[in-house]
């Protein structure tokens, strides 16, 4: 029996099941939209991240599975300055929404990282109690050039803890390109060189600051390697994201918003591929997963189970997801719909095509 | 004294039953108000200390306008309201 969080517009769900049999086990924060979950694996808490529209992000925490839950600290801005080089940041300093959510190092209980939109980077230290803002990456210079990639402001949406160092530390900005530390966060190197954002001019495409990676994942038994799904195609990186290869778009499309990466194999990878930016829709409204098994070497196209005909179903960036036991795999969409493969993709069961347009996924003991 | 309210839809999520604060600014008010429930304080105000963009502020029925300054001068009887802005989806 595995569970399932679907964190979607209107509330956090839990489903649990096996094969085909997948129930509506509980649903939390009913009408309240939840942008990112996580079952952490150290302590077995719970967390979701609310998008209260009216009264901000907050973020709760259960320890008893669900059954109650309270209010812990969200991640929040200081004061912004009035004088000095970020007195003009035209970014507002205020939390919108909490787009990622992590447990720090299996050896540092309590320590969490959460990115933000604006493309904060917050720290806790003691299971979200409290938040730090890290300054070091807020503050350096090249931060003021990123830009919102289809929202208002810069997100960062992935925030990856190196399992063999927990200092170790990279995430991925849109559109800010990609970024890592390896003392914590003291110190910052911006590090997505390889990576094109081809509707720039030419003297800017290739700028690391102003790429716009979609999701990075990385693989948890050789993290040196880590899969971007990048606003103009896919890339993987072998050295822990120094260079970044582009890998050639495969069929129907390289372009999309999610990825998923086998922890066990380092050349396998999972992406939801759409259109093109300008029609975010599942080609042809024909529905259908990509799978590579050498690299991105080369791709199958894996379909079995999915809607083939007027399918216009968008997944989203944290709405792929792999469960612990390397072979399920859960994809969601915008429109509301669920399903999941028992066999790495081969085919899909739909579980429901009735949900609220869904944002995130998270399988417990996954991260 | 002034009356202090939060709007139902603010207290589903932290309880604060209405509060008679000393006169003040504005801002004083409702630092004062949110004493009583402190964990609803950032359901008002963003990491800026200004009030939310959908949340409104009346005094007297008036909506306050600016939300960052909030130094109106509020006067013994007056009553402050505060409430979601309606939006939808």
């Amino acid at each position: 029996m595995q569970t399932l969080f679907i964190a979607s517009r209107k509330g956090l769900f839990v489903i649990r099941g096996e094969g085909k049999e997948w129930k509506v086990a509980a649903h939390h924060f009913a009408g309240d939209p939840v942008t990112q979950v996580l079952a952490d694996p150290r302590s077995g808490d719970w967390y979701a991240a609310l998008r209260l529209g009216h009264f901000g992000a907050k973020l709760r925490r259960s320890t008893d599975q669900g059954a109650s839950w309270t209010d812990v600290g969200t991640p929040a801005f200081p004061t912004k300055p009035t004088s000095g080089p970020l007195a003009d940041d035209p970014t507002p300093w205020n939390v919108d929404l909490i787009w990622s959510l992590v447990p720090g190092g299996k050896d540092e209980p309590g320590v969490m990282w959460a990115g933000c939109m604006p493309a904060g980077l917050f720290k806790s230290e003691d299971s979200g109690q409290t938040w730090k803002l890290n300054k070091p990456l807020w503050e350096d210079p090249r931060r003021l050039q990123w830009m919102g990639g289809g929202n208002d402001y810069p997100g960062m949406h992935s925030v990856l803890v190196d399992p063999r160092n927990a200092l170790c530390i990279r995430v991925a900005v849109s559109c800010g390109g990609v970024w890592q530390t390896s003392d914590g966060g003291a110190t910052w190197a911006l590090t997505a060189e390889g990576m094109k954002a081809d509707y720039l001019p030419p003297e800017l495409e290739q700028d690391p600051n102003t790429q716009d990676p979609h999701r990075m994942v990385q693989c948890a038994s050789d993290p040196d390697v880590l899969w971007v799904q990048h606003h103009c195609g896919i890339y993987r990186s072998s050295n822990g994201g120094i260079f970044w290869e582009a890998i050639a778009a495969p069929a129907p499309s390289g372009f999309g918003f999610a990825v998923a990466c086998d922890p066990a194999d380092p050349l396998r990878a999972w992406f939801a591929p759409a259109q093109a930016d300008s029609h975010r829709y599942p080609v042809g409204g024909k529905m259908v997963v990509t799978r590579t098994d050498d690299g991105g070497a080369s791709f199958r196209v894996l379909d079995k189970g999915l809607p083939a005909l007027d399918a216009y179903h968008l997944v989203y960036r944290h709405s792929m997801e792999l469960a612990p036991d390397g072979r399920t795999l859960a994809l969601s969409s915008t429109t509301g719909g669920l399903w999941i493969s028992p066999d790495q993709g081969e085919h899909w069961h739909c579980v429901s095509r009735d949900l609220p347009p869904v944002v995130a996924l998270c399988w417990v003991n996954s991260r | 004294m002034v009356t202090v309210e939060f709007a139902s839809s603010l207290r589903r999520h932290v309880e604060c039953p209405a509060q008679e604060v000393e006169t003040g600014s504005l801002r004083q008010v409702l630092e004062a108000a949110l004493e009583a429930a402190p964990d609803l304080a950032h359901y008002v105000f963003d990491d800026q200390r200004c009030v939310r963009k959908h949340v409104a502020v009346f005094i007297n029925k008036t909506m306050v306008m600016d939300r960052k300054n909030l130094n109106q001068a509020l006067l013994a009887g007056d009553r402050v309201l505060v409430v979601q802005a309606l939006t939808g989806g």
